[in-house]
């Protein structure tokens, strides 16, 4: 067989297996999988076909490539959900207002932490004192080992909020 | 008439490697399973959706207000304390959700689920969640 024709083979062959993959992915109803066929819900349990189904709530929101492929930072801003801050009427909600650079990131862009959209879904006490310290350098301990072991960042980051593939959103400072 | 290279090889093979990415089932980002006594005491583990809760409320009110613990593991969940309206029972009391006595609503989990963090998107690993 000639090289020419055994290339056109693979090509044929790789353009009939890509067909197969994006007509199954169509036949399975969109970006997120039916609660009957997630792994975690038993397909017998009488909640599926009750239980809102995860394409039907985050279908519309804004998009992302990762994650529950939703910018939930975005969606919040935009008004698209407006999700309660409070149960107890007396609890004070704290929103903050201020980035912090962390310029220790060796050959890696800063990174900035945005207080704001973090406070905006978290209490100050889900981070402070125990997770980070209040005070600007008193928490060097902080490195991508920890936060790729779930510590620190890494304990929301990886779990339900955006991953670590991202590294772009956080090393988001170019040094001058 | 003759097809010429109609498409780019290393397109092609980049376009097949994220279809395949987009593939395996795969639980929804965040979905956290609740089973270290469910099984035990004969229930369905429990399948606690992050992403069905954060649309209706944030974060703070169950990791602060509420007193879950962020780490999976690291809370001690109780159907009594539930039905003395603590935890999941501050709002599944049959005001804001659907009461304790629904049981298999939250018990829908596939038998023998280890507890633990589910989903994610791309990142699987290597981090203990």
């Amino acid at each position: 067989m000639h090289a020419h024709s055994l290339q056109r083979l693979l090509q044929g062959c790789a353009l009939l297996l890509l067909a197969a993959l994006l007509l199954g992915s169509a036949w399975g109803q969109g970006k997120h999988l039916p609660l009957a066929r997630d792994g975690v819900h038993d397909p017998a349990s009488p909640a599926v076909g009750l239980l809102q189904e995860p394409e039907q709530a985050l279908a519309s929101f804004p998009p992302d490539a990762v994650g529950n492929q939703v910018r939930w930072v975005k969606a919040l801003e935009q008004g698209i959900i407006a999700p309660r801050a409070n149960i107890f009427p007396g609890t004070r909600v704290t929103v903050l207002d201020q980035d912090i650079i962390m310029p220790r990131t060796g050959e890696m862009p800063m990174v900035r932490f945005p207080h704001r959209q973090h406070t905006e879904w978290l209490d100050c006490s889900n981070c402070h004192e125990k997770l980070f310290i209040s005070k600007a350098g008193a928490n060097q301990g902080v490195n991508m080992f920890q936060v790729l072991q779930g510590e620190y960042c890494g304990l929301c980051h990886g779990a339900v909020s955006f991953p670590l593939t991202e590294c772009k959103r956080c090393h988001s400072v170019e040094r001058k | 008439m003759k097809l010429r290279r109609p498409f780019h090889l290393p397109t092609l093979l980049l376009a097949l490697l994220m279809a395949l990415l987009c593939g395996p089932a795969r639980a929804e980002y965040g979905d956290v399973v609740l089973n270290k006594r469910a099984e035990k005491e004969g229930m369905r583990p429990v399948v606690f959706p992050h992403w069905f809760h954060r649309i209706r409320f944030r974060c703070k009110v169950c990791h602060s207000e509420l007193g879950f613990q962020m780490r999976a593991g690291s809370n001690e969940v109780l159907m009594v304390d539930i039905i003395d309206g603590k935890f999941c029972g501050m709002c599944h009391n049959d005001r804001v959700a659907w009461g304790p006595a629904n049981c298999d609503l939250c018990h829908s989990g596939k038998p023998g689920l280890a507890a633990g963090i589910y989903g994610g998107d791309r990142t699987a690993g290597p981090g203990r969640w």
